[in-house]
């Protein structure tokens, strides 16, 4: 037995659907938040420094200049991609994301093989109102994670998770 | 005042003797029990159907005294937390040991009852020595040889006449013959070191299958090591052949399964069922290990990638040596001429070197299915060839960048809990690679996939 060949047939390319739900808007600001600050912890002190040592100033003021634009322009335009890619679904056999722009990511677990469902939340993620829901099987590089889910969205998602996962009784690995 | 080194062994042999008097461990119907710790009293209980591994390793002190060391493993993902040593045990009653603690892994038809599989699947044999030194370890320890035999002349004040004697050849014969002859020579001393290491490594090894249901891998010189893996963990085999093995028709055969140490440094050896050796009998052992009549999934005819994946490898290489090109020109230009004739020298050199692993990366892509498996192979420098039962799959991770979506590539992952955790498909075509995902796991990805080219069914839900 061996895999299919290319079909040579005209029409639409096999894909995967885009998943149905979006994330919860709040999660552009998150991510912006988060470039916004990742930025800042190379400029401000290379700015500080560069403001206090004037001979090494242009050495100094130059790469923060430099940071500062590019990741101005990641915060200000990567969270409003993510958000039109990052997208989840749980039907009653399987979890199912995507996540990534320029590398697209699709993962699925079927909630027969589900371990543990969790449900996170940062520091910066309480201050948006929002928690990441992780799904973990039995293999160590398989988590399915979904960021960005309103925070009752996802405790209830959690909850009814573990109620499908103990109701499928099947060994995990 | 006593010699320090008298209160040190005195010390450490009444620290023997005492952790030996408080540790103790018995077996009931549910659980393995052991107690042990000085300062802190600590009681493990280990249930008996989570047991599996009970490895036996006895260095040449312990092999004297007839005791070994019983590592027995849970296979639970959490450190080391799964794991208990005991140390020392008399060797009877370590296979004693092992033989109850592994007795749940039986098949149903009985303990002993004999089985047309069982008995011996491999046996060392000496010619594979010269696979040894084929090994990205001879260079390496070459090079600590040097760097060894440098450290060592410092501690006398000779580093100076060292590095002066070695300058000196130098002015006998022309520079390039004297560096070719050193490294032919330090490469001569790795080579000789890694033989070394394989002899200690694998000396005496045989890869059997016993009645209890465990295929069972002995090995080693001077530290013997048995290592037991139930049968009922193994979710396929992975047939790995790195680049010079390759070149001299060398393969290796590691176990997928769970439960193996994933933590423990040796994690890599104790997956190895078969050491290097020629591609016929890695075929052969593979079929053995999965229990195939004759030809392992590990061998089947696999589906070629399309050519847009011998592309993606071909600019990718070009692109390394660009760009190690560039930074040596780059250089050159603002400090010495001599570093632009380095970087034209090398491009010689490097560009069809990068062309000719890209060529024989691209040949290495395939996968297909087989009744059971799924079967996957990529690499150059080390190409791996893995059967994955298709039950095994835990779930799919798909991968595409927009160069690859262009190019109309895929990449789809399998995670599974056993072995590595994923095997991955590189660069199918975007069709194939579905399809294959799609009739590999049944109804699994079949929910999310649309398209006008989506194939019949394979199986009816329920």
């Amino acid at each position: 037995m061996t895999a299919p060949t290319v079909d040579e047939s005209p029409g639409p390319a096999l894909r995967l659907r885009p998943p149905r739900h979006a994330v919860d808007p709040r999660a552009v600001g998150w991510w912006s938040l988060q470039l916004w600050l990742l930025t800042a912890v190379p400029v401000v002190p290379l700015g500080v420094l560069g403001l206090l040592i004037a001979p090494a100033r242009p050495w100094l003021l130059l790469p923060a200049v430099v940071l500062a634009a590019v990741g101005a322009l990641a915060a200000l335009t990567l969270p409003r991609l993510w958000f039109r890619h990052h997208r989840w679904e749980v039907t009653d056999e399987a979890v199912y994301t995507r996540t990534g722009w320029f590398f697209q990511e699709w993962r699925v677990a079927p909630l027969s093989r589900v371990q543990t469902v969790d449900t996170g939340r940062g520091p910066l993620e309480q201050r948006f109102g929002l928690a990441t829901l992780t799904v973990t099987t039995a293999s160590a590089k398989g988590a399915v994670k979904v960021e960005g889910l309103d925070a009752e969205t996802a405790a209830a998602l959690a909850a009814d998770l573990t109620v499908a996962t103990q109701a499928t009784p099947e060994d995990a690995t | 005042m006593l010699p320090g080194f008298v209160v040190a062994v005195a010390a450490g042999a009444a620290s023997g003797e005492w952790m030996w008097r408080v540790t103790s461990y018995h077996v009931d119907p549910e659980r393995f029990h052991v107690n042990t710790g000085v300062v802190f009293r600590k009681r493990l209980a280990l249930r008996r159907e989570r047991i599996r591994s009970v490895d036996l390793t006895a260095d040449p002190v312990l092999r004297m005294l007839g005791v070994v060391t019983v590592r027995v493993g849970t296979g639970e993902h959490a450190g080391t937390e799964g794991t208990v040593t005991l140390w020392p045990v008399r060797q009877e009653s370590a296979d004693a040991l092992r033989g109850t603690l592994l007795a749940h892994a039986a098949r149903p038809d009985g303990p002993g009852a004999e089985d047309a599989g069982d008995g011996m699947l491999a046996r060392v044999d000496r010619r594979w020595i010269r696979f040894a030194p084929l090994s990205f370890l001879s260079p390496t320890l070459g090079g600590a040889a040097a760097g060894g035999t440098l450290q060592v002349a410092d501690w006398f004040g000779m580093q100076v006449r060292v590095v002066e004697t070695v300058g000196s050849w130098f002015g006998v014969a022309p520079a390039l013959l004297v560096s070719a002859a050193l490294a032919v020579g330090l490469l001569l001393v790795g080579g000789v070191a890694t033989v070394a290491i394989w002899v200690e490594y694998w000396w005496n090894h045989t890869l059997d299958r016993r009645p209890d249901g465990t295929l069972q891998v002995q090995r080693g010189l001077l530290t013997t090591r048995s290592i037991s893996l139930e049968e009922s963990r193994l979710r396929g085999v992975e047939v790995v052949e790195p680049l010079a093995a390759r070149l001299a028709g060398g393969a290796r055969v590691d176990a997928v399964a769970t439960g193996l140490a994933t933590s423990e440094e040796d994690k890599t050896d104790s997956r190895t069922l078969l050491p290097v050796a020629p591609k016929e009998v890695a075929d052969r052992v593979a079929a053995d290990v999965l229990r195939e009549p004759s030809t392992p999934p590990t061998a089947a005819q696999l589906t070629p990638h399309p050519p847009a994946a011998r592309g993606r490898r071909l600019r990718r290489a070009f692109g390394t040596v660009l760009a190690a090109e560039a930074v040596l020109v780059v250089l050159g230009l603002l400090l010495t001429p001599v570093l632009l004739h380095v970087a034209w020298i090398s491009a010689l050199v490097l560009v069809p070197l990068a062309v000719l692993l890209a060529l024989d990366a691209y040949r290495a892509l395939g996968h297909t299915l087989t009744g059971i498996y799924l079967v996957a192979r990529s690499g150059t420098v080390r190409r791996a060839t893995v059967a994955l039962q298709r039950r095994a799959v835990v779930g799919w991770t798909v991968r595409q960048s927009v160069l690859q979506r262009r190019a109309g590539l895929i990449t789809v992952v399998a995670t599974t809990a056993a072995g590595r955790g994923a095997y991955a498909v590189r660069d199918a075509a975007q069709q194939d690679g579905l399809t294959l995902a799609d009739a590999a796991v049944p109804g699994l990805l079949r929910p999310f996939l649309v398209g006008a080219d989506l194939p019949e069914r394979v199986l009816p839900p329920g």
